[in-house]
């Protein structure tokens, strides 16, 4: 990193050194003033013209080749160059954005332009927020700013929250310090710390940042809401500002990523549910595939909502700890239904095979939750594992020779 | 997050109470209390709670905390048992 000519960053004034020993808090302060650029004149009302009325004319910071977030309220001049200034509240695309994000629609392309921001009119004593480009991970932090004066600092995450980041360790010591250097941080604040998510935790060692680039790591809040709060106390935080919470809302809204991850692997396997279904005596049969295949599905599809909505809704009221249990426990429920609904035109073995298809798919649906929850440890996960993937294959192997064989037995 | 307990004795997390200074760092970057400096040293208070996320051992800085940190994930696992532990894993 250190080839990098930071010095020949653009500035648009000159550099103060800000942190010189005999600089006094007044000498600290660079002038931090938005950008007055004129704009072009909007068109007069009583203009003459056809069609519908033209927009508004373009904003003075718009630049040929790049395209302006909605979010940039105005830059601000600094020693290390325009710092774009961000609006505090969410607009109708951020919800528009999050919730295509929340679907899991190009969500590894839902990210900003890793760098400075700023938010309020920060100076050189203000605080260094750090965290990912994740547009939501960003959006989260930006909303819970609102009078709050600070610089944002966004590493490179690939487009990834900072929890899972951190796992990857895109959200590293490492990455801190390269856009620390980039950025000529050091030429923009006099004081030498930045805040840090305490989720970022696992991939960054505070000790490493102190030596790459002379910033000290405090480790904020988990939540963004907490920031102020936290600012507002001297960056010192209550306990329960550092605990991690799993409730209901939070649990419900990662369920689209999750299906939206099975929905692949889903049509393979609904193909072979129908081939399977139409093998019988007179070798295949159409009607069979078509009729026998549709209730084959049913108990893929019951299986599916068991284990990968309605385990992670309860679970914390689901019985048991290991998840592939509680996939079991939802899945036996839903095959119920399954038999309900369906069973009346099926042998008593056909029955019995749907219930379970829709155990073992729920099984294994809710312990690929496990990746989704922010308390399974490794250790515990591959444990659970070891002794739920027998029984799964167990079943499936079981219900896919029993669901062949059925016609033939009847 | 009380209500939600994992399995129990089954995290890698250790600690090294010869090696400890009692600085409080894993203290603090712990999201699940499973930590608590009682002076002058830290001790595990709650053991069971640990995800072994890592935090505290890469925070540590007298590295006095061990801990094999991963990805608690079902489909993760998967390939791990299927291309080795050291195969690059796309996943999560």
């Amino acid at each position: 990193m250190k080839e990098l000519p930071l010095k020949k960053l653009n500035t648009d004034r000159e550099t103060k050194d800000c942190c010189s020993n005999n600089s006094q808090n007044t000498e600290c302060k660079p002038e931090l003033q938005p950008i007055g650029i004129p704009m072009a004149k909007p068109i007069e009302d009583d203009a003459p013209c056809c069609g519908p009325k033209p927009g508004p004319p373009s904003s003075p910071f718009e630049k040929p080749g790049y395209r302006m977030w909605h979010f940039v309220a105005d830059f601000t001049t600094t020693p290390v160059g325009k710092v774009p200034r961000i609006d505090t509240t969410l607009k109708i695309q951020d919800f528009a954005g999050t919730l295509r994000a929340r679907l899991g629609i190009l969500r590894d392309r839902y990210r900003v332009a890793p760098g400075l921001y700023s938010v309020g009119r920060p100076t050189a004593e203000s605080p260094v927020l750090v965290t990912a480009n994740y547009k939501l991970s960003f959006d989260s932090l930006r909303r819970e700013l609102a009078s709050i004066d600070a610089w944002i600092l966004v590493l490179d995450t690939r487009g990834v929250n900072v929890w899972c980041a951190a796992g990857k360790r895109t959200f590293s010591a490492e990455e801190v310090i390269r856009q620390v250097n980039l950025i000529g941080l050091e030429r923009l604040v006099c004081h030498r710390e930045l805040i840090l998510p305490q989720l970022g935790a696992p991939g960054v060692s505070s000790q490493a940042v102190k030596k790459g680039c002379g910033f000290k790591v405090v480790w904020g809040p988990i939540r963004a809401k907490d920031l102020k709060n936290f600012l507002n106390n001297r960056c010192r935080t209550e306990a329960a500002t550092r605990q991690l919470s799993f409730t209901i809302a939070e649990r419900t809204v990662l369920i689209p990523v999750e299906l939206s991850l099975i929905v692949k692997p889903s049509l393979a396997i609904l193909l072979a549910v129908f081939l399977l279904s139409g093998i019988g005596p007179e070798i295949f049969s159409f009607s069979a595939a078509w009729i026998r295949g549709l209730n084959g599905a049913v108990a893929y599809l019951f299986g599916v909502l068991a284990g990968a909505i309605i385990v992670p809704i309860l679970l914390p009221w689901l019985p048991m700890r290991r998840f592939y249990i509680k996939g079991i426990l939802t899945g036996l429920v839903a095959g119920i239904f399954v038999v309900l609904l369906v069973g009346g035109t099926m042998s008593r073995l056909e029955s019995l095979t749907l219930l379970l298809i829709t155990a073992a798919v729920s099984s294994y649906a809710a312990m690929n939750f496990t990746g989704a929850t922010p308390y399974t440890s490794p250790s515990g996960v591959e444990k659970e594992m070891r002794q739920g993937i027998p029984i799964q294959i167990i079943a499936v192997v079981a219900a896919v020779i029993a669901w062949v064989a059925a016609p033939f037995v009847n | 997050m009380q209500n939600f307990r994992y399995l129990e004795n089954v995290t890698t997390l250790e600690l090294d109470i010869e090696k400890c200074i009692g600085c409080g760092m894993c203290e603090i970057v712990c999201p699940h209390t499973v930590f608590k400096v009682e002076k002058p040293k830290a001790a595990i208070a709650d053991r069971d709670a640990c995800m072994e996320c890592g935090a505290c051992a890469t925070n540590c800085p007298v590295a006095a905390i061990n801990v094999t940190p991963g990805v608690g994930c079902a489909s993760y696992i998967i390939q791990t048992w299927i291309k080795g532990k050291d195969a690059v894993i796309e996943c999560c």
